[in-house]
């Protein structure tokens, strides 16, 4: 494309269009795709470091549920844990998971929001690929997680829960939370370009939020679960990311390719559903 | 009135920074954009003129990508918008009607953002954030969150944005809504030094007139989703006869009041209107 229209700004398109410039094809599109994904965990960075009470306020939760729920159903042992590990150890990478959940679940509102101060508009008109903007969200919520999640386990090492110290299974289990983290955010998201109002987004997420907390073996094994409750529990990727982080945290027997292959093929999918809502979303 | 103009809009020819053909947008039953043809030449300052309702917001929304035409085309510098949006998207500046920066961000990182995402690359990353915000006024409040700033501070911070990827096309819609009149001054200072150190082409939507009649080379009437008249503001008014404002140009052609009734202004743009005042609030 050669532009020799008068008037041109001095700097040269292709320049500034950098390595990329116009190309495309799939490597193009992938480089695209990191590119805007590393840009939007890096706005979620940035944020965090300018206002940090949100982590503080957010540790209080987890920490409500392992010093209380959990020190007390220690005691009661009425919950069989695999291996007769202390219930506490059992319930630590549940509420691990359920506070990167709860992080996550906001991000469909804070779509919705972007959408109303015109911020949203303003990336899509950005050469930026709607899944790449929808990845970049979900991984920026993966971000926020992942550091609210060393407050939950600084606060459950210091309840004596023994974690594991292999920098190996703390990068894998830092991936599986980031992962959980980014589907719980395309599902949100997905709801949002469903829902399109904020309102009735806050009023969904509330619904769902607990449900699939209780859902998943985050409180107690789907052993000791009703049938019904076992299929929908099977069918929650919210227990295969808390079977995951048991599995590399605490050391109980755990499936993991199982349960990565879950949680990657759940955010592909959420990836999807919520970048090809995004239009819908945009234009309400 | 539409230009006559036979330049044909491929790749390689090009004489246009936009040209839209037949364009047409329906809200459900209602046509918010019917039939418009419009041509804008390279480093023109243009705007779109009407009242609340009239379709410049929807017409906007397909140039920048981010509705899909019921029917007709839009080229932006001879490539179509529909068939290859990537590459429109990084010839465009795009400045919405909603005052929108983060506000959790400094306008720095504002800027920083935008950057990123037009792959400006990283050697010269920093000093072209530098300048943009220079260029708007902005380098000593850079560090400070958005949150802080005051909605015509805003605005040129939404411009620097716009301008990071040196765009060949800048579009603001309503750039001066909500602004108090010494802002929408300054706002307008700084878009005539941008295109006096860019020579960019602008398209732009207002309903404030005498806006239009003081900034813009020409501008289209728009009414009801149609164009009722194009031409330079000054040749519009002479069609009238001495003393005539833009104001009773657009009466003229309109045979309607400015306002426009509750009926006319969609409820979208209401809404969007009562998020900005909402937000200034």
């Amino acid at each position: 494309m050669t532009y020799a229209a008068p008037g041109a700004p001095p700097a040269d398109l292709a320049s500034t269009a950098g390595p990329l410039g116009v190309a495309d094809g799939p490597l193009a599109y992938l480089a695209r795709l990191a590119s805007r994904v590393i840009a939007l965990c890096w706005v979620e960075l940035r944020k965090i470091r300018h206002d940090r009470t949100e982590l503080y306020t957010r540790a209080i939760q987890p920490a409500l549920w392992l010093i209380i729920y959990g020190e007390v159903f220690t005691h009661v042992r009425a919950i069989p844990t695999p291996k007769g590990i202390p219930y506490l150890a059992f319930l630590a990478p549940g509420i691990l998971a359920q506070s990167a959940l709860f992080i996550a679940i906001f991000y469909g509102i804070q779509i919705i929001w972007e959408r109303d101060a015109g911020v949203l508009t303003k990336l899509m008109v950005t050469p930026t690929p709607r899944a790449a903007l929808i990845t970049g969200k979900a991984f920026a919520s993966g971000v926020r997680s992942l550091i609210q999640g060393v407050a939950v386990v600084i606060i459950a090492a210091l309840l004596g829960v023994s974690l594991t110290a292999n920098p190996l299974k703390l990068l894998a289990a830092a991936i599986i939370l980031m992962l959980g983290s980014a589907f719980f955010a395309c599902l949100s998201m997905t709801i949002a370009g469903l829902a399109v109002s904020r309102d009735r987004l806050m009023g969904i997420g509330q619904a769902i939020t607990m449900p699939l907390f209780f859902s998943s073996s985050a409180l107690y094994p789907a052993s000791i679960m009703p049938g019904w409750l076992q299929v929908i529990s099977a069918v929650n990727p919210l227990t295969y990311e808390v079977e995951a982080l048991r599995g590399l945290l605490i050391g109980v027997p755990a499936t993991l390719w199982l349960d990565t292959l879950v949680l990657t093929g759940s955010t592909v999918a959420g990836i999807t559903a919520a970048s090809l809502l995004l239009n819908r979303l945009a234009s309400r | 009135m539409t230009t006559e103009s036979t330049v044909t809009t491929s790749a390689t020819t090009v004489d246009e920074a936009v040209r839209c053909t037949g364009l047409t947008y329906r809200f459900g039953a209602q046509v918010a954009v019917n039939e418009l043809d419009l041509a804008i030449g390279p480093g023109e300052m243009f705007g779109l003129l009407g009242p609340n309702g009239a379709g410049k917001t929807t017409t906007i929304r397909m140039l920048t990508t981010l509705l899909k035409p019921a029917a007709g085309s839009i080229s932006v510098f001879g490539t179509d918008v529909a068939a290859h949006p990537m590459r429109v998207r990084r010839v465009l500046g795009y400045v919405p009607q909603a005052l929108s920066a983060d506000a959790n961000l400094t306008g720095q990182e504002n800027v920083e953002l935008f950057a990123r995402l037009f792959d400006v690359p990283r050697k010269v990353r920093k000093a072209r954030v530098a300048g943009a915000l220079e260029a708007m006024g902005l380098t000593e409040a850079a560090t400070r969150l958005a949150g802080t700033y005051s909605g015509g501070m805003i605005r040129r911070l939404e411009l620097a944005q716009a301008l990071i990827n040196a765009p060949r096309l800048l579009v603001l819609d309503e750039p001066t809504v909500g602004l108090d009149p010494i802002a929408r001054g300054v706002v307008w200072e700084y878009i005539a030094r941008l295109r006096a150190s860019h020579g960019m082409t602008v398209l732009m939507t207002t309903h404030y007139m005498d806006e239009a009649d003081a900034n813009c080379d020409r501008v289209s009437l728009m009414h009801r989703g149609k164009i009722r008249a194009t031409g330079s503001p000054a040749g519009l008014k002479g069609t009238l006869g001495d003393g005539a404002t833009l104001d009773d140009v657009f009466r003229h052609y309109t045979g309607d009041a400015l306002g426009g009734t509750p009926e006319e202004g969609g409820i979208r743009d209401v809404r969007r209107a009562r998020r900005t005042a909402r937000r200034l609030g």
